[in-house]
């Protein structure tokens, strides 16, 4: 199957080579093989693919990803909830029920 | 209270219900998970395992008609946020103090998936609390994640319960725990498993290694199907208050207001709403990759135009040929919208995208709107 692909160049992710130790744990829980393991040694290789859920950030225990992250996914809803109650995006309304269960 | 417990449903249940003691009974007695019960039926506990600190109620992976209903009903939307099981551990088969420890959400639906998929395999199943929203979204908002995590093995003692110090986590849960903070305050070493449940025997086999394609999220044509229901249900908010509004300005006319006007046009407007919901809500999502495009919101006002112009061609549309034109826009702009608020049940839009997406798609839904709506008054005043 084609890999489902959003807007080109967009993305906050970044890795920082010099923090990185190759460690792999980021290619192991990114949900999209945005990084990949060649010779033991880790590269971003599929900067677009990448939906910013956050979860190579908050794996990596070197700080070696920078990533804007909010609720961990692109949501217009949210975006629109965050602009009504004047925070950031959010999913989920006063009583914890959401529209992504 | 016997009426109220009969309410609740755990009435009968007190010595099956998982004994981990640190849910939080309500003035009724029974279980519940931050204010609202957990589902009535408990039919999944079928015994109890004893182990060094307690008894952990044993549960079976067969599920029945009714959890097959109680999914069916939960994509449509039926009692969804309350659609939990009591958080804390669990046992499938008869497992030992060296068993495998898998991790997962307190939304039902994630709990089945998991629990039917360890078939056969005599396991803990430990149950964090996340509100009864899915691993996903849960670890997104946080709720599934590290802080929850190593609570809930400090409050099971899962360390006095298996003698290894490994625990399995849907690799979905990673957005939200940190797998070296958990290491750290608890010993507990975590090991991502597969995105999918279904995964999970073969990713055992072959020793706790998940593949390529088990890792990948997919977003084919039966997962977009399956969030359609429930779209059209959350969306109902949209359709009902733009039948409202509009409805209201339709009885204007040159001589003030006639309530007659409105209940004339109800119909017709109602049928510029529903396809515009159509086309948003469930024709874009399900052709999704096939529309041009990677804008959400584009995507949705061609699919919006093309169906009004479909139903323009073929006359079915209403009134003279300005209100024409008004409905046309209308219905663009309305699939636009809702097309644009399909990212968030999407699994690959970026939040930076969304918001690039947004800058334009916005006002410019606001604008065919706002055009639409002033040519349909004034064709009604003129």
């Amino acid at each position: 199957m084609e890999r489902l692909r959003y807007f080109s160049e967009v993305v906050t992710l970044q890795l920082i080579q010099e923090k990185c130790n190759n460690c792999g744990m980021c290619v192991k829980v990114c949900p999209h093989e945005v990084f990949e393991l060649k010779n033991k040694k880790v590269y971003l290789t599929g900067h677009d693919f990448c939906m910013e859920c956050g979860a190579c950030k908050r794996n990596c225990p070197h700080g070696a990803i920078l990533l804007d992250v909010g609720d961990g996914c692109g949501c217009a809803a949210g975006i629109i909830q965050g602009a009504f109650n004047g925070t950031t995006p959010t999913c989920g309304g006063p009583n914890e029920i959401t529209c992504c269960n | 209270m016997a009426s109220s417990n009969q309410k609740c449903g755990c009435g009968n249940s007190s010595e099956l219900v998982p004994l981990q003691l640190k849910v939080p009974i309500d003035e009724c007695g029974c279980q519940t998970t931050g204010g609202i019960p957990i589902q009535a039926s408990t039919r999944y506990i079928i015994g109890d395992i004893k182990t060094k600190v307690g008894a952990f109620p044993q549960i079976t992976s067969h599920l029945d008609w009714k959890d097959y209903l109680g999914a069916f009903k939960v994509r449509w939307g039926i009692r969804r946020d309350r659609y939990r099981v009591a958080p804390g551990l669990y046992a499938v088969g008869t497992p030992t103090e060296r068993s495998d420890v898998f991790v997962t959400a307190n939304y039902k639906l994630s709990f089945d998936l998991v629990r039917k998929n360890l078939k056969g395999m005599n396991s803990w199943l430990l149950v964090l609390d996340t509100k009864g929203v899915n691993v996903w979204c849960a670890a997104g908002k946080g709720t599934f994640g590290t802080k929850e995590l190593v609570r809930r093995i400090q409050l099971t003692s899962l360390d006095k319960i298996v003698i290894h110090r490994r625990l399995i986590l849907p690799q979905l849960g990673a957005t939200g725990v940190a797998a070296h903070l958990v290491k750290e305050a608890t010993g507990f070493t975590v090991i991502y498993g597969p995105v999918r449940a279904m995964d999970i025997p073969e990713f055992v086999q072959a020793s706790y290694k998940a593949s390529k394609e088990m890792r990948r999220v997919n977003f084919d044509w039966y997962d977009r199907l399956k969030l359609i229901p429930n779209d059209i249900i959350y969306n109902l908010r949209y359709l009902l208050s733009m039948l409202f509004v509009i409805s209201v300005l339709s009885g204007i006319n040159l001589n003030g207001y006639s309530i007659q006007q409105v209940l004339r046009n109800i119909i017709p407007i109602a049928k510029i709403i529903a396809s515009g919901y159509f086309s948003g809500l469930v024709l874009t999502p399900l052709f999704l990759p096939y529309i041009p495009t990677q804008n959400f919101s584009f995507k949705g006002l061609m699919v919006g135009a093309i169906v009004s112009v479909l139903l323009f061609l073929n006359h079915s549309l209403d009134g003279n040929i300005l209100a024409q034109f008004a409905e046309i826009f209308f219905i663009s702009s309305f699939s636009s919208f809702l097309a644009m608020n399909f990212t968030g049940a999407s699994t690959y839009t970026s939040l930076a995208g969304v918001k690039k997406e947004m800058r334009i798609a916005v006002p410019v839904q606001i604008i065919l709107a706002a055009f639409a709506i002033i040519i349909f008054v004034l064709e009604l005043t003129i």
